[in-house]
C-alpha cells in the first residue's frame, strides 16, 4: 500500500454521495453504500458518452446564442437590436469599461473555455492520454468553479427586460439567444458534471503496476 | 473490518487511496497526487454553518420581498423585485428563460436554506432529522445550480447599464441580496458534509447500542 494505488484497482469504491470507502462485491448486480445507500460506481456510468452529447447539443446551441439577438432597446429617439458580442461593444465604447470586461469574461471567455477544455479532456481521455493528469484535472476544476458565471447576461436581461417597460419612451425586450445562451450554459454544466476526472489518472496507474 | 474502513479516503479527483490523518484545526488535507482539497476540519462547522444559514434565510425573504432597484424618467417610472422579474418574463413567453432564472435565484437557494436548517438544527441539539441521508444526496447535487451570487453581479451590471439612461434608485433588496451572497459563501466555506456523516455515524451507532 505505499505505491500510487487507486481505489478502483483495490476493488475498493468511494461513494459518490458520503465518499466512504467500501468493497464493492462482484457479479451481485447493483451495488449499494452500507453508509447511505446510494449506488456504488467505480466511474461515473457512460461518463465519456453522455458527456459528448451534452457538448455536442452545447456546441450547436452556441452558434444562434451569438447570432442571434439577446436584447432589444428601444426609446424615443433610438433603437438597437444587441447580440452579445455587440452588447460588450457597445459597453466598452459608452465608457463603461471594467463592467464591459466582466460581461466580456461570463458570457464570451467562460463559455469558450468550457467548450474548448471539455472536449480537450474528452479526446485526451479517450485516447488514454498520459500527458501532464495534474494540469488536466486543474483544468477540469477550473471549469467547474467558473461555469456557473456564465449565467450574468441571463440575470442582466430578465432584470433589465421586465424593469424597463416605460411605452414609448423606452422599452427593453429579451431576444430568442437569451434561450439559447441559457441552454448552452445549463448543457455544459450538466456536461461538467457528468465527465469524471478519475478516467485522466486510469492510464497513468496501468503505466506503473 | 470492511465496513470499518473509515480511515481510507479516496481522491474524488483522482481516485488515489489514501489513510486520514488528524489535522489542526482550519487546516485542510488534500490529495498528494492530485492535489484535490480531500477534507478539512473546520472549527466548530456546524454551529457555525448554521448561524450563517439562518442569518442568510432572514435575508433571503427580504432581499425577495422588497423592490431591487427602481428607475425614474421625466415623470413616469418602475421598480422590479426578483419574482416580479421572472414573471415579467414568463408573460412575454420567454416560459423556459423565465424557469431558468425562477429555479437558479429564487426555488433552489430557498430549497437549499430550509434543508440545512432542518438538518444542521436537530444536528446540534443532537438528535438526528429524519430522511437526513436522502437530503444530504439532495443538498450535493442541487448545490451547483444555487446562483445567488452571479445574479449578485447581474444586478451591478443593471446597475451601471440603467444609470445612463435613467434616475436609478437602490432598493432595500439590492442591499439585502450583497448580504445575502457574502452569508451564503461563509456559510458554504464553513460547511463540511463529513462532519455531517460523521455526527450521523456516531449516533446511529449508539441509536443501535441503545
Amino acid at each position: 500500500m505505499t505505491g500510487m494505488n487507486s481505489a478502483a484497482e483495490q476493488g475498493l469504491c468511494s461513494c459518490h454521495v458520503c465518499n466512504l470507502v467500501s468493497r464493492l462485491e462482484q457479479g451481485t448486480g447493483q451495488a449499494h453504500c452500507p453508509r447511505c445507500g446510494a449506488s456504488l460506481h467505480y466511474r461515473k456510468p457512460g461518463s465519456v458518452a453522455r458527456c459528448w452529447a451534452l457538448l455536442i447539443s452545447a456546441y450547436i446551441l452556441y452558434i444562434p446564442a451569438n447570432l442571434l439577438t439577446i436584447m432589444e432597446t428601444g426609446s424615443l429617439l433610438k433603437y438597437r437590436k444587441d447580440t452579445i458580442v455587440s452588447g460588450v461593444v457597445e459597453l466598452w465604447k459608452t465608457g463603461s469599461w471594467g463592467i464591459a470586461i466582466v460581461v466580456f469574461i461570463a458570457s464570451v471567455t467562460i463559455p469558450l473555455l468550457k467548450l474548448i477544455s471539455l472536449t480537450l479532456l474528452l479526446v485526451s481521455v479517450q485516447r488514454r492520454s498520459r500527458w501532464r493528469p495534474r494540469q488536466r484535472t486543474r483544468l477540469y476544476r477550473l471549469v467547474e468553479l467558473v461555469g456557473r458565471w456564465s449565467m450574468l447576461d441571463i440575470y442582466v436581461v430578465a432584470l433589465l427586460a421586465a424593469l424597463v417597460q416605460l411605452g414609448n419612451m423606452a422599452t427593453v425586450k429579451a431576444g430568442p439567444a437569451a434561450l439559447a445562451f441559457g441552454a448552452v450554459v445549463v448543457l455544459t454544466m450538466f456536461a461538467s458534471m457528468q465527465f469524471d476526472p478519475r478516467l485522466i489518472w486510469d492510464p497513468i496507474q496501468k503505466e506503473s503496476t | 473490518m470492511e465496513h470499518h474502513s473509515a480511515q481510507l479516503i479516496a481522491c474524488h479527483d483522482c481516485d488515489l487511496l489514501q489513510r486520514e490523518i488528524p489535522l489542526k484545526k482550519g487546516c485542510a488535507a488534500s490529495c498528494r497526487r492530485c492535489g484535490a482539497v480531500l477534507y478539512r476540519n473546520a472549527t466548530d462547522s456546524i454551529d457555525r454553518t448554521l448561524a450563517y444559514t439562518l442569518a442568510a434565510a432572514v435575508l433571503f425573504v427580504i432581499a425577495n420581498l422588497f423592490p431591487i432597484f427602481a428607475i425614474e424618467v421625466q415623470e413616469a417610472g418602475s421598480e422590479i423585485n426578483l419574482f416580479g422579474a421572472v414573471q415579467s418574463l414568463w408573460d412575454k413567453q420567454m416560459h423556459s428563460v423565465s424557469l431558468l432564472v425562477f429555479l437558479t435565484t429564487i426555488l433552489i437557494p430557498a430549497l437549499e436554506l430550509i434543508t440545512m436548517t432542518y438538518l444542521l438544527l436537530p444536528l446540534k441539539f443532537r438528535h438526528i432529522p429524519a430522511g437526513s441521508y436522502i437530503l444530504l444526496g439532495m443538498l450535493k447535487i442541487v448545490k451547483p445550480w444555487g446562483m445567488i451570487e452571479v445574479l449578485m453581479l447581474g444586478v451591478l451590471v443593471s446597475l451601471v447599464k440603467l444609470t445612463s439612461s435613467f434616475k436609478v434608485i437602490p432598493g432595500i433588496a439590492l442591499w439585502s441580496f450583497a448580504a445575502l451572497t457574502l452569508l451564503l459563501a461563509a456559510a458554504a466555506a464553513t460547511f463540511s458534509a463529513r462532519d455531517v456523516w460523521e455526527r450521523l455515524d456516531s449516533k446511529g451507532d449508539k441509536e443501535v447500542a441503545a
